[in-house]
């Protein structure tokens, strides 16, 4: 579908060539060449920290490059800011959402560009609400994205928010699309959509900068291909003359095992006991209705479920961030039904969240005061009322080499962290801790393949140590690869716990539909309460 | 923009960070007389001669010198008190009320009791911060409790104590002290007033006391695990919560540790200065003086202590000026107004001079806390 044969400086919507960008301590784009086609979809790979984000912040206007230039259909351009970036007919999609959560849809998009009607009386003027939800209909319907003008972003999942950005950016008249890993946070029936807006997006002629670290849909969607690593490109290729592990060898530049291996489980007592629990969601509406399970030692129990069934609330019970309105849990001898975030944490568990900027990291602290977040006021990062420094960056430089987290200092703010890095410390400091249950809540979102290898090796580890994991993952190959059984949610309620033997990805999309089976087709599915 | 403009997003050495941190303060501060002078010429005077004055006026003399740090010492402990609270992600605009309550609470232990001074001067003093604590717990509490917003709630408290006060050392009123024209307070007993530091001199052991607590809130914020639980509630309270820490214990926690601050800068007035009670209209404006003094101290206890000795030496150096180039004092106050401005309107200055944006770790802006509901 390509017009590979115009003339090829005509046909290019976008080409950088040379760029370099330098931060204290890391290189993080070394002469950078790169070019997209219009109507394209060009692929970004690349290992967390190798410079993506970097490289597109500075087409974007962001980062000013040390050096290399520009060049939009052909002409060299200086974009100074995001907003040349937008007259040039740039539009981007931040890895982390930049949306006001109080305010709606709508008015999120005016933002800056607010339409007017009536008398023109400069700030004065009467905002057009109606033509703003009128042109966004028209957006959503030309392109077949579904969204609410009208509602409160702080109210919509991450896969809605994510619409919401896209949508931002073709309203302000976006060519060249510049998607930061846009499907990271979707679940593969979302993703699959979303494939169907970049279709039908370069179908219009726009052009599209696509990051992620799923190979596979690198290689479904993608006309072109490059990977970069530690700053340098190092390939460009095309998805028919590649291959899932060529990639990952690309990026890391070693071979990568894409599915873990382990042994069966050998599972003890039981660690989590959650019976008949009722948990409400922001909005005061029923969340979690009625799930019960057991998580033992030395298994992991996934949950799968499309996102925004119940999970992020049935977590956030799970761990004393919200309040449980009927049933129970147990953690190990104790009841915790009712206890705070502390008990949690004393009692044994252990959490990867799923947000990791709104929970998991204080991102105007450095490394060293992240990774003992959890922690602080105990020996021997605290002697009596102090805070030892010397406790603190001897933890911090042990696992920073121990789990591999890439920062050039343990007093680099994690916010400069590339997303990858900043996922690591969360790991680090949580699996570091030894407790008897794990619960990990998309542990392995943003991260490249060799950090996900990693990542997925040391939650095996730990439920080889006889650690209780509940593994929270809307990317049903983690589900598949790392559970022992797995448990599927729809609207807040349990479907069926099975055995990941008797799981396939058929049967599973069908639970995570909401199709409930009939009780032939699985003696094992939980009784779902009605 | 030069290469090392963004060293400044990433501090590498101790060098760095300092200039980084007081770039913009200073050119604030250079910018703002630079404004002032401009009002000055156009007014006939010469503005030279007019900050000479001022500078003799607040250093030229001993006598000078301990009015500078005489009139620093409350706008360091007020401007330590906003900082502290500030950290924690709240904006105590009640610095004013609780520096009146700390005011009375000493002077009432000071003058009702007597005891031995090594006993009555703590006593009072601690009233002194037991009383602003208290009043800053309060709007503390409702914050913690219901999400009030703690910026209408220290405002409301603000004229309370102010009115209550006033009736208590007005006409009848159980503080006024007996027989006298003017509404006032007896004056607190010899053994609860601070010692003088140079014979003959008004300097009191106060801004010894003002100078500790600095040290005191630098080690507190970033050596302790309260300080460590303070900050965390302050930079992000979802991650606070996350962790275990309780976050409606430490709102009231902070407030009442700013209020505190307030407080023991409201004795040391009544307790170091005479005539050692409290009258009508002492004090007025010192606590949001303190939050200009806050913030162009970057919300550092170091930084809220040099910014203290700027305000201090200001307001002792005006009359001077005034007295030397007929410029109103008033103009000091403008300074003062424009300052500020600059410093929270940074944008301002760094457009002027071309300095880019920090990273993360100075985003605790106004703007922030305002919107940080609960
Ligand atoms: N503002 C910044 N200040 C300092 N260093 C930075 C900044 N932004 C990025 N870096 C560093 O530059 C390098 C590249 O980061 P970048 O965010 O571009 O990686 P990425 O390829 O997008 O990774 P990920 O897949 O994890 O998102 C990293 O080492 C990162 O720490
Ligand atoms: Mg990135």
């Amino acid at each position: 579908m390509k017009s590979s044969d115009q003339d090829p400086l005509e046909s290019l919507a976008l080409q950088v060539s040379g760029i370099s960008k330098r931060f204290p301590g890391v290189l993080a784009n070394d002469k950078v060449d790169f070019s997209l086609a219009r109507g394209e979809i060009h692929a970004l790979l690349g290992e967390n920290g190798a410079g993506k984000t970097t490289l597109m912040n500075v087409v974007y206007g962001l980062y000013k490059p040390d050096e290399g230039e520009i060049f939009i259909n052909g002409n060299q351009v200086e974009i100074r800011d995001p907003n040349d970036a937008l007259a040039q007919g740039i539009g981007m999609v931040h890895q982390h959402f930049m949306l006001v959560p109080v305010m709606t849809v709508a008015e999120n998009l005016m933002l800056g560009h607010e339409v007017t009607r009536g008398l023109k009386l400069g700030l004065l003027s009467r905002v057009d609400r109606q033509k703003v939800s009128e042109e966004i209909e028209a957006l959503v319907e030309l392109y077949g994205m579904e969204v609410n003008p009208e509602a409160y972003v702080h109210e919509l999942s991450v896969g809605e928010q994510q619409r919401v950005e896209i949508i931002k950016a073709l309203y302000r008249g976006a060519d060249v699309l510049i998607l930061d890993e846009p499907t990271a946070v979707l679940t593969p029936q979302e993703t699959e959509d979303f494939f169907e807006v970049m279709r039908s997006l370069v179908k219009q002629g726009k052009s599209i900068i696509f990051i992620t670290h799923k190979l596979k849909e690198v290689l479904a969607i993608a006309d072109r291909i490059t990977v970069l690593r530690d700053g340098a490109v190092v390939g460009m290729t095309k998805p028919a003359e590649t291959s899932e592990k060529e990639l990952a060898a690309m990026m890391v530049g070693r071979e990568v095992l894409l599915r873990v291996e382990k042994k069966p489980a050998q599972p003890g007592e039981d660690v989590l006991k959650v019976q008949n629990l009722h948990v409400l969601d922001r909005r005061d509406q029923p969340a979690v209705r009625g799930v019960s399970f057991i998580v033992r030692e030395g298994e992991i129990l996934g949950i799968a479920g499309v996102q925004g069934n119940g999970q992020a609330e049935l977590v956030e019970a799970l761990t004393g961030l919200t309040k449980v309105i009927e049933g129970s849990i147990h953690l190990k001898d104790s009841d915790v039904t009712h206890a705070r975030p502390r008990a949690f944490t004393e009692t044994g568990a252990a959490h990867v969240p799923e947000d990791r900027h709104k929970h998991g990291l204080v991102l105007s602290y450095a490394v060293d005061e992240n990774l003992i977040l959890q922690t602080y006021y105990l020996a021997p990062f605290a002697s009596g009322l102090n805070i030892n420094p010397r406790a603190v960056d001897e933890n911090a430089r042990r696992l920073i080499s121990e789990y591999d987290v890439r920062t050039p200092s343990i007093k680099t703010l994690v916010g400069s962290l590339s997303g990858g890095n900043q996922q690591k410390v969360i790991v680090a400091r949580e699996l570091s801790r030894d407790a008897p249950l794990l619960i990990a809540n998309q542990p392995t979102r943003g991260l490249d393949v060799g950090s996900i290898e990693y990542i997925h090796r040391r939650i095996i580890e730990k439920r080889d140590e006889g650690v209780a994991v509940l593994l929270v993952s809307s990317e049903l190959d983690e589900i598949l690869s790392l559970s022992d059984r797995i448990a599927v949610i729809y609207s807040g309620e349990i479907l069926a716990i099975i055995p990941v033997e008797e799981a396939t990805k058929e049967r599973l999309g069908l639970l995570m539909a909401g199709v409930r089976e009939t009780q032939e087709s699985s003696q094992a599915a939980a009784t779902p309460m009605e | 923009m030069s290469e090392d403009s963004e060293a400044i997003q990433q501090p590498r050495n101790l060098a760095a960070v300092i200039v980084g941190r007081i770039s913009i303060p200073l050119l604030a501060i250079f910018t703002a007389l630079l404004v002032a002078s401009l009002a000055m010429l156009a007014s006939g005077t010469n503005p030279i001669k007019a900050y000479l004055a001022l500078g003799e006026g607040a250093f030229g003399t001993q006598k000078a010198v301990i009015e500078t740090l005489i009139k620093a010492t409350p706008f360091i402990l007020g401007g330590l008190g906003i900082a502290l609270a500030f950290r924690g992600g709240l904006f105590n605009i009640g610095v004013e009320g609780q520096l009146f309550v700390g005011s009375a609470f000493a002077v009432i232990i000071g003058y009702s009791i007597e005891l031995p001074a090594f006993i009555h001067l703590p006593l009072a003093l601690l009233g002194g911060m037991f009383g602003g604590a208290i009043w800053a717990a309060i709007p503390g509490y409702f914050k913690a409790r219901s999400g009030a917003h703690e910026v209408i709630t220290t405002i409301m408290l603000n004229f309370i104590a102010l009115r209550v006060i006033n009736w208590a050392i007005g006409v009848n009123g159980p503080m006024r002290a007996p027989r006298t024209v003017v509404p006032e307070t007896p004056a607190v007993f010899e053994s609860a007033r601070l010692p003088i530091l140079i014979p003959d001199t008004r300097l009191h052991a106060g801004v010894i006391i003002a100078v500790f607590a600095a040290l005191v809130v630098y080690w507190f914020l970033w050596r302790t695990v309260a300080g460590f639980e303070l900050r965390t509630v302050g930079a992000n309270p979802s991650a606070a919560r996350y962790a275990g820490i309780n976050v409606e214990f430490n709102i009231v926690r902070t407030m009442a540790l700013s209020g505190a601050l307030a407080g023991l800068g409201g004795g040391i007035q009544v307790l170091g200065l005479a005539p050692y009670n409290f009258t009508t209209g002492f004090n007025v404006g010192l606590g949001f003086d303190s939050i200009a003094v806050a913030v162009l101290g970057g919300i550092h206890p170091f930084g809220v202590t040099m910014s203290a000795l700027l305000f201090g030496a200001m307001d002792s150096g005006a009359r001077l000026m005034q007295l030397r180039t007929k410029v109103p004092i008033d103009i000091i106050t403008i300074v003062q107004g424009l300052i500020l401005t600059f410093v929270a309107a940074n944008q301002i200055i760094r457009s002027i001079y071309r300095i880019r944006a920090r990273g993360e770790e100075d985003q605790i802006s106004l703007g922030r806390l305002w919107g940080g509901g609960s």
